[in-house]
């Protein structure tokens, strides 16, 4: 197989960006893991790339594969065809080759949309735990599944044109606390933070991010919903103050 | 070089790493996380299938409370825990439960009324109580005599996970990501920091640090086939046996998981076999009916594996081009459980083996798993021999898992040693003051740097990095694996002392510029090499089998001389390391006797002989 990879070390003064070519020979079960610690470890030991879990779990290795965002490590060569090209992430800034900063990114998302239950309860530590229904737990845990990889905001129209979009994972990170009770923050404080341009009302509703997001989050139903609800806190916002 | 004051450096951003920073930020100190993946990457997200916690809220969890943890907890580890710290565990893992639903982790709730389970393949009916609904539920794991296992589907490490960072964020913590410690800065009695190299940059930086934690996770890759991410290459306990001073403990205890799938060692969880799913051979039949009629698959980690193992020795495996297997058959429990409560599993098989757990077999045989030995520290998490050093999680050896840890207790003790360990940090930290000696920020710095020289300029050789690292994994794997004898661990000390030569001849291929992850690998090799050294060499010398250590040459667990802890420091200049012991327990609350389960053959503490 062909893999055009992506190159350029920015801590290299002699390094300009540009791509090089490797050739490997496939094998039975072989994924985008197995093929780039191959060509490190063979080819060229200075290629730069993510990996840690390596089981789609952890979301470190997401990178353009042939024009889509993806997981490498859960990409099989078997799927791809025999010319493959592997770019790093737009958006995110470039740490070398196929490695780019997404930790920085999603600290500064976390802290922007507040990513935590807000409350003005105190913990008793001997008190038995607040009930909740097993199926409002199995719904936040279905919003809690992302693994911020940045597929998701790599692939959104919005987001390429414009640095201060959110991104489909904030705006699911606050459906994720906007359902969960333990959460004090009212309708109007979650307006604060998404009810912008650089939040649910900068979506073009193009979708790719529920396309390509590894974990099949609902983001297409989760960003409808949103933009109902912050409409409405819209008009309710206008009427009372207006 | 650039330098960076802390009251606490947190050497590593996992579970137990974030809760000792959250802790001592609560009580006021100053603290900053190095990571070298951002923290939310760090491998306490793969954990799948739950953390025990004694709550006691479900039907078949009725009855439960710290008194049968404990006894648990102290079976599983074939009685090589210190006792004091699973009681101090048991005790805590309720109340740390609850804090983590307090902070927003979506923990699966009790469902009132009727409902079936699965257990060894047949069907049975359970009846969940009105009055105990919605509160936290748990699934069934190895080696308990209760449903403990406190679970969100089985994607359990992942939601601790981001709800501690989301805490972490909270309060403003530090974490400075792709910062990878590299070795600790003392004076052979005080530890003032880490010299770390930045894996953006390349450059190397300074932490002067009141108390420095290392909460770096396992060293499970030594070994060619674990389950464990790429990033558990053991660089806490690398930095702490460099000191000369600070000892692992039992480094040859090492964990392999009964279920990792073949080809690729990914985990899928011991929740399937929790949930009721069973292992098969060639002939589809189940087998651990026949090996351990009480427990069947429910046995601990070692028992299992050490059966799979048996039973493919005998020829009853799998065959396939990665060698033989064993099945694991979760078809019984459905389409909805599985996709429910076992979704990472359904989409890992799916993803990586082709393979529909609802309507295929998944092909299982054991892997390298966990870690049990570590940094030794006392029970409130101080690392012995260096004021200042403390250590919680995998990294450590604090020691409550003994010679096998229980599913869903690693889990459980991220979060537990964290939060006593934080407390004990912060008890620390008050009023105590460290003299910065800069002679020895710059020796420790110096040091660094002169190995990155000589890496970059190829002046100590030309070795390549990978094909010393593969050498040592293959022989760990051969040789010091789940049944162990006392010529093959000779043959593999001998073969890693050769290959530790050849580490120390290593020379960069690429040019080192920047973050290189070629030099991030050969900085860490010789250490790696101490490390599998000290596996090894522990297990050559530990003449019984005691959980996970299974000697075919001594099969009986020996209470009378091994009732202890194995201690290994490296001296400078050594080939070897120095192996010490300490009595297992100081408190002991549950005397020495058998597990219920497993091979039963133990010198007693008197020399007299029980079992076959």
């Amino acid at each position: 197989m062909k893999f055009n990879i992506f190159r350029y070390n920015p801590e290299d003064r002699d390094s300009t960006p540009h791509t090089d070519v490797f050739y490997l020979e496939e094998t039975d079960s072989m994924t985008l893991f197995i093929v780039l610690s191959k060509i490190r470890e063979e080819q060229d030991p200075s290629l730069q790339f993510d990996f840690c879990c390596r089981a789609g779990i952890c979301g470190s290795c997401a990178m353009i594969i042939n024009g889509r965002p993806g997981l490498a490590c859960k990409t099989l060569t078997k799927e791809l065809p025999a010319e493959v090209t592997l770019m790093p992430l737009p958006i995110f800034k470039l740490i070398g080759d196929l490695s780019v900063d997404t930790g920085t990114w999603f600290r500064a998302m976390n802290e922007k949309v507040g990513s935590w239950v807000h409350t003005d309860k105190t913990l008793d530590p001997d008190a038995e735990e607040e009930r909740m229904d097993n199926a409002l737990a199995e719904e936040i845990y279905e919003l809690e599944r992302c693994l911020e990889c940045g597929c998701c905001v790599a692939s959104c129209g919005t987001a390429n044109m414009r640095e201060d979009f959110m991104g489909a994972v904030a705006l699911n990170r606050i459906a994720r606390f906007m359902l969960d009770p333990r959460d004090k923050r009212k309708e109007k404080e979650y307006f604060q933070v998404i009810g912008t341009d650089e939040g649910i009302f900068g979506c073009m509703g193009l979708l790719a991010c529920e396309d390509v997001c590894p974990k099949n989050l609902p983001l297409q139903d989760q960003l409808g919903i949103l933009r109902r609800k912050m409409g409405w806190s819209a008009v309710k916002q206008l009427f009372r103050f207006g | 070089m650039e330098t960076e004051f802390t009251d606490l450096l947190c050497i590593g951003a996992g579970l137990a790493g974030e809760r000792v920073a959250v802790e001592a930020a609560a009580a006021g100190f100053e603290t900053i996380c190095l990571s070298i993946v951002p923290p939310r990457r760090s491998h306490s997200s793969a954990a799948q299938g739950g953390m025990q916690a004694s709550l006691g809220n479900c039907a078949k969890g009725d009855g439960d409370c710290p008194d049968v943890h404990f006894e648990d907890t102290v079976k599983g580890s074939d009685w090589g825990c210190d006792q004091e710290v699973a009681r101090l565990f048991v005790d805590t893992a309720p109340k740390a439960v609850r804090e983590m639903a307090f902070w927003g982790i979506p923990w699966n709730r009790v469902v009132a009324g009727k409902s079936t389970y699965f257990k060894g393949g047949k069907k049975f009916e359970k009846v969940e109580l009105k009055e105990k609904e919605g509160l936290i539920t748990a699934r069934d794991f190895g080696g308990t005599a209760k449903w403990r296992t406190c679970y969100t589907s089985d994607g359990t490490g992942h939601t601790l996970l981001y709800t501690m960072d989301n805490k972490v964020v909270e309060m403003g913590v530090k974490v400075q990501d792709r910062m990878e410690a590299i070795s600790l800065i003392h004076n052979g009695e005080v530890c003032m920091g880490a010299i770390a190299r930045c894996l953006k940059t390349g450059r190397l930086k300074a932490y002067l640090a009141k108390a420095t934690l290392i909460a770096t996770g396992g060293y499970g890759k030594i070994y060619r086939e674990s389950t464990n991410a790429v990033i558990n290459d053991g660089s806490g306990a690398i930095m702490a046996l460099d000191t000369g001073i600070v000892p692992l403990g039992n480094p040859e205890a090492i964990q392999f998981h009964p279920t990792g799938i073949v080809p690729t060692n990914i985990l899928v969880t011991e929740g399937c076999r929790g949930d009721g799913g069973t292992l098969l051979d060639v002939d589809q039949k189940r087998f651990m009916a026949k090996y351990e009629p009480e427990k069947e698959e429910l046995a601990s980690r070692d028992v299992v594996s050490r059966w799979m193992t048996h039973h493919i020795r005998e020829g009853h495996g799998v065959k396939s081009p990665y060698g033989d297997h064993l099945w694991l058959d979760i078809r019984h429990l459905g389409e909805k459980h599985i996709k429910t409560k076992l979704r990472e599993v359904e989409e890992i098989c799916n993803n990586f083996l082709g393979v529909d757990p609802i309507t295929q077999l998944i092909p299982v045989r054991p892997a390298q798993h966990y870690s049990m030995g570590g940094v030794r520290t006392n029970k409130d998490g101080a690392a012995y021999g260096l004021k200042g050093v403390f250590s919680a999680g995998e990294a450590a050896c604090w020691d409550m898992h003994g010679f096998n840890r229980l599913g869903g207790n690693s889990l459980a003790e991220t979060i537990v040693a964290g939060k006593i360990v934080g407390e004990k940090v912060a008890e620390f930290l008050k009023g105590y003051e460290v003299q910065w000696d800069t002679a020895c920020v710059r020796d420790a710095a110096t040091k660094v740097q002169d190995r990155i020289d000589r890496l970059v300029s190829g002046r100590d050789g030309h070795e390549n990095v990978y094909e010393v690292r593969n050498a040592m994994q293959d022989e760990l794997m051969d040789r010091v694996s789940i049944f162990r004898n006392g010529t093959d661990l000779q043959t593999a000390v001998d073969n890693l002392q050769v290959i530790y030569e050849r580490s120390r001849k290593v020379g960069l291929r690429s040019s080192g510029v920047g973050a290189s992850p070629e030099l991030a690998l050969a900085l860490k090799i010789q250490g790696m090499l101490r490390v599998a050294l000290c596996v090894a060499y522990g297990a050559l010398q530990r003449t019984e089998s005691r959980g996970c250590h299974a000697r075919e040459d001594f099969e009986a667990r020996n209470d009378q001389d091994w009732l202890n802890r194995t201690l290994a420091t490296w001296k400078e200049g050594d080939t070897l390391p120095t192996l010490n012991y300490e009595p297992a327990t100081q408190v002991t609350i549950l005397p020495p006797g058998s597990r219920g389960y497993g091979v039963c053959k133990i010198i007693g503490c008197d020399g007299e002989v029980i079992g076959e």
